[in-house]
């Protein structure tokens, strides 16, 4: 730069003296244009700016022409303002001379020469503050001539341009185009920037701010600029004389002729000239090198695709089928045609249905193939498997099972009650004990294996409950005191319905800082009816049953039907010789006031332990409606029943359609459809009676006898009293206590009894015995349940912790499987089907654990016609059992005979020949009956009155006992009813 | 009697045999046995299906022709004679057989 800068000086100096000899393209242009500015545009300056902005780059080629540019500049310096002015002796596009007052300068601040100079020309004036002066001084104002344009302005602000020197009339002109208003500040800069590039420093920043446009390039008259004259440079001219060459040869040589002749180039040294190659020092090839890059890019492309919207609509359509009418299908079957075709295609027909005919060709033999082999014991696949196990620490550990009842409707819930392990005698020892621990029924779901879903608080130890067949919340309990209580868990039927443990997601629904502290708590139920202790059973309540949903039995054991198909009797059985059915509903009577007064409680006072009252009416006070006592037929005693069973069935509803009519059906019982609380015990004569329903049933008792008794009470012939009938028949078949006594599910008058060391199966109308009694097992036996799914299958458990699987079918001598589940005696079992794919098998034991184990499929599947098979296993034990009666009496006839036999032998009188004391009794024993039957005929008749004969006849009698001859008693006989008549 | 009558008297009395229909080239049934709403389903469902299957034998080989159609399934097997112009469908349940 500074030797730029001292080329400059030293120019400089030269520069006048140059000036006029260097005719150079651009000195002269300045002086030129000032002619030529008064037709260019005002764009004019900056073409001479492109100009002056060159000298940089070129400086180095063009040696001089910086100095040359640099003079060129101070020159336009000078010339700038001249330019200008005559610039603006035409008035830009758009602008409109203007006077301004002094008032007015002042309010918009443009003084002339204090706020706008002749080098500060410009000011910027918002539209806004020009309106705003048109307004306060309307017609005063110096814009009111130009009002209109102001308004119709449409930028925000006025570019006001002070015209010092009245070029256009005026002392100011105003802009209106935003296009002019550029034009008008922008050159300004041009001036700024020459003073900068004057001062050394480049005008880059002024470029850089600098917006440029693209101005389409005009022709314009062709200036020199000295190119001409390189042209001339180049271009050849005759500078000198041109040059004359002479040539001579001799005239002979001309035409003379030529001889060729064969030579060696190598010899010849006259004929060419040789040019060798050689280096050129001269030369000088300077290798440069070059950076050049090159990159690809990938193409870019925008495009984009729309596809139409189409709403969903509901479209439909609606068509019928094309048919004949009846008078055309006549016409179509009359043509010859039809009957061509009908002959045509018959046989291929008659061909294809006899086929299928003669033989099902797609049978599939595969899937019959199978079922044959899945008896029982063929498969690897027949043991019970463990499935999941309860116990409670607190609760059920090292107490007993003493019952399970699966939950007749949630699947996966089951209910065990479980009593504490003493005898009687500790049981009093330990009173006190006993009393402090709650006696509970857990009931467990399977989602959760630790902790029981429910406990159901009672007084006592619970030995047996079940429950209700029609509405599962509730359940019937029988205590060890012999008192019978009552559940209402509706209130916590969600929580057993909810899949998950009833207790996980509780926390979620309640608020924080309000969660309850006991919601992860099992709830305990208290019980909410209990029965009157007095009139209650005086033993622990061994068995319990409700009376299914259809039947009910009125106060004399008659059943009648049920109409409001909900259960609501309960028989319980207990050792102190009674059976008792109790009615959940009110009793007719003072109680039923009370039940008038009731609602008001209901909504008064709110039972504090949470109890629900449906069962109120019963609570202490429940009595029993019926009592079945169970009589021994022979003196000594009574049975003492553990076991009952009755022939009716849950769901069974034949029994409804054979009733007869008892009476007008009850409407008000019927419209009263209220449960527990409303319905009443209807009379006998209100209800149809059921006459199917068997009053008999089987009781097994602690004796080990199966007790078979009518619970229907009978007027007794001895004492007069209305009180249950001995026994039909009982039979001692077990060495102990009855543990079960169950019908099958699927013959009902078949009965599984176990018990002591043994188990029998009973048919009901077969009174000689048992039809099937096992031989004595080493292990004692706890009980017994039939399969659900199989008819010949069932289960017996065994104290010593096993149990044993039946199969009827199979063998009847032993157990199919014996299978070990507990360390501890087995208490109970319960099968039940989950679904028909899993049966369940609950297994209780004496340390508190609830076993459930899966039954595998063989136990679970009936082979086909099982139920045929085990009928006919049944019918052919029948079948040996009367022949074991029948032998039974050629025994005894043998014996006698053989008896008589001895005794003649022993020189006895014979058997034959009745000593005259024995033919008299038989005698009189003949006439006896005869004298009964012939009174009876008479009383019937109205003749004879109820005292008068029997004395007579009694004397007649002893008369004839005297006489002691056949026709006496004949004529005699005959003598006192002529009398009687006579009299 | 007619002959129409006579031939399905004929084949009626074939074990199993639930029903007749005859049904015409475009699918209406003209006679049947069964009831209305079934014996449109049957002509409708079996007209189209016995035409296919008649093309496709044709397609294959064009000098042949589809004489008879046994549709065997679960419960029943349904016979299906086509001819120019009707068709006759039979449905039999070999089960009962």
């Amino acid at each position: 730069m500074s030797d730029t800068e001292g080329k400059e000086v030293s120019d400089k100096e030269k520069e006048h003296s140059e000036e006029k000899e260097m005719d150079t393209a651009k000195s002269p242009k300045p002086r030129k244009t000032p002619p030529s500015s008064g037709k260019s545009s005002p764009k004019k300056p900056g073409s001479a700016k492109s100009g002056t902005m060159t000298p940089k780059s070129p400086a180095g080629s063009r040696g001089r022409a910086t100095p040359k540019s640099k003079g060129k500049r101070e020159e336009i310096k000078m010339e700038t303002p001249a330019p200008e002015e005559e610039e603006d002796a035409t008035l830009p596009d758009h602008c409109e001379p203007i006077f301004l007052s002094s008032k007015t300068q002042t309010i918009f601040s443009c003084v002339c020469d204090s706020d706008v100079t002749k080098e500060n020309r410009f000011k910027i004036i918002p539209k806004a503050a020009i309106l705003e002066d048109l307004h306060n001084r309307a017609g005063v104002c110096d814009f009111h001539p130009i009002k209109n344009k102001i308004i119709e302005y449409p930028g925000e602000e006025f570019l006001l341009v002070y015209d010092r020197d009245f070029k256009f009339g005026q002392n100011f002109y105003i802009c209106f185009s935003e296009e002019t208003k550029e034009k008008l500040l922008h050159p300004p800069k041009k001036e700024g920037e020459v003073v900068e590039g004057e001062g050394g420093v480049p005008g880059e920043e002024a470029e850089d701010t600098t917006v440029y446009k693209y101005v389409p390039p005009q022709s314009k008259e062709w200036v020199s600029h000295g190119s001409e004259k390189e042209i001339k440079e180049e271009s050849v001219v005759e500078m000198r004389r041109r040059l004359k060459v002479s040539v001579r040869r001799k005239r002979k040589l001309f035409g003379a002729p030529c001889k060729f002749t064969d030579r060696n180039v190598g010899d010849a040294k006259d004929g060419y000239v040789e040019c060798t190659s050689y280096k050129d020092k001269t030369f000088d090839l300077q290798k440069i090198e070059l950076d050049k890059g090159i990159q690809a890019i990938p193409w870019f492309m925008d495009s984009g695709t729309q596809t139409e919207w189409k709403y969903p609509r509901n479209a439909n359509t609606q068509y019928y089928p094309r048919e004949f009418s009846q008078h055309e299908q006549q016409e179509i079957l009359k043509k010859k045609q039809t009957g061509t075709f009908m002959d045509g295609v018959c046989p291929r027909f008659q061909l294809a249905l006899q086929q299928n005919e003669i033989m099902d060709v797609f049978f599939n033999d595969w899937l019959n193939l199978g079922e044959a082999d899945n008896t029982f014991g063929s498969k690897a696949d027949n043991h019970l498997k463990e499935y999941q196990s309860f116990a409670d620490l607190q609760f059920s550990k090292e107490k007993k099972i003493t019952d399970i009842q699966w939950h007749p409707t949630i699947k996966g819930i089951v209910a065990v009650s479980v009593a504490e392990k003493l005898t009687f005698d500790e049981r009093i020892d330990n009173a006190s004990k006993v009393i402090m621990t709650p006696s509970l029924i857990l009931i467990w779901s399977f989602t959760d294996p630790i902790n029981p879903q429910l406990f159901l608080e009672a007084p006592d130890d619970i030995h047996s409950f079940q429950f209700c067949p029609s509405n599962p919340n509730i359940i019937a309990g029988g205590c060890q005191n012999g008192q019978l209580v009552l559940w209402d868990i509706s209130a916590h039927a969600d929580r057993l319905k909810q899949p998950r443990g009833g207790n996980r997601n509780k926390r979620a629904t309640v608020l924080p800082g309000f969660e309850d502290p006991n919601a992860l708590k099992t709830p305990i139920v208290r019980y909410c009816a209990v029965s009157s202790i007095e009139n209650s059973h005086h033993a622990p309540i061994t068995d319990i049953m409700w009376l299914p949903d259809h039947v009910e039995i009125n106060r004399m054991g008659v059943p009648q039907e049920n109409k409001g198909f909900e259960s609501c009797q309960i028989f319980t059985c207990a050792t102190d010789n009674c059976i008792l059915v109790w009615d959940t509903r009110p009793t007719k009577g003072p109680q039923q006031q009370q039940q008038g007064a009731k609602p008001k409680d209901k909504d008064g006072t709110k039972n504090p332990i949470g109890v629900p009252d449906t069962f109120k009416h019963l609570d202490l006070t429940w009595k029993p409606m019926l009592k079945v006592h169970l009589h021994k037929s022979e003196p000594g005693g009574d049975h003492a029943p553990t076991k009952f069973s009755i022939a009716e069935k849950q769901g069974d509803r034949g029994a409804l359609s054979k009733a007869t009519d008892g009476g007008v059906p009850d409407k008000e019982a019927s419209v009263t459809g209220g449960y527990f609380q409303s319905g009443k015990p209807g009379s006998g004569r209100e209800k149809r009676t059921l006459q199917t329903v068997k009053t008999h049933f089987f009781v097994g008792t602690e004796d080990g006898e199966v007790v078979y008794v009518d619970w229907m009470p009978q007027k007794d012939q001895d004492t007069g009293k209305i009180q249950t009938p001995k026994p039909d028949f009982y039979h001692t078949m077990h060495d102990g206590p009855i543990m079960t006594v169950q019908r099958s599910p699927f013959f009902m008058d078949i009965l599984l009894v176990v018990g002591g060391w043994n188990f029998t199966i009973w048919k009901e109308a077969v009174v000689s015995g048992p039809i099937l009694q096992s031989a004595p097992n080493p292990i004692r036996m706890t009980s017994g349940f039939w399969s659900p799914s199989r008819p010949g299958v069932f289960y017996i458990s065994k104290v010593d912790g096993s149990v044993d699987v039946w199969d009827l079918l199979d063998k009847t001598h032993e157990p199919s499987i014996t299978q070990s589940v507990s360390p501890s005696a087995i208490t109970k079992i319960y099968p039940h089907a989950v679904s028909h794919k899993q049966h369940l098998l609950a297994v209780g034991d004496s340390s508190g654990t609830l076993h459930i184990l899966e039954i595998p499929w063989s136990l679970r599947l009936p082979a086909p016609n099982e139920v045929t098979g085990v009928a006919n296993y049944f019918e052919r034990e029948v079948k040996r059992r009367g022949f074991v009666v029948q032998r039974w009496d050629f025994r005894e006839h043998e014996k006698r005979e053989l008896e008589a036999e001895a005794k003649k032998k022993a020189g006895i009188a014979p058997n034959v020949l009745l000593t005259d004391e024995e033919i008299e009794y038989r005698l009189k024993l003949e006439y006896q009956t005869y004298m009964e039957a012939e009174g009876n005929f008479l009383r019937e008749l109205g003749i004879t009155k109820e005292e008068e004969p029997l004395p007579q006849t009694y004397s007649v009698t002893q008369f004839l006992s005297d006489t002691g001859t056949q026709r006496h008693r004949n004529s005699v006989s005959r003598y006192p009813v002529t009398g009687f008549i006579s009299d | 009697m007619s002959e129409v009558e006579e031939t399905i008297k004929r084949i009626q009395s074939h074990k199993g045999v639930s029903g007749i229909i005859i049904v015409n080239a475009d699918g209406i049934p003209i006679r049947t046995t069964l009831d209305n709403s079934t014996t449109v389903q049957y002509s409708g469902l079996i007209h189209q299906l016995a035409a296919k299957a008649k093309s496709t034998v044709r397609d294959l080989d064009p000098q042949n022709d589809l004489t008879f159609l046994r549709i065997r399934s679960k419960k029943h097997e349904i016979m299906v004679a086509p001819d120019k112009e009707y068709l006759l469908i039979v449905i039999q349940s070999p089960n009962e057989v």
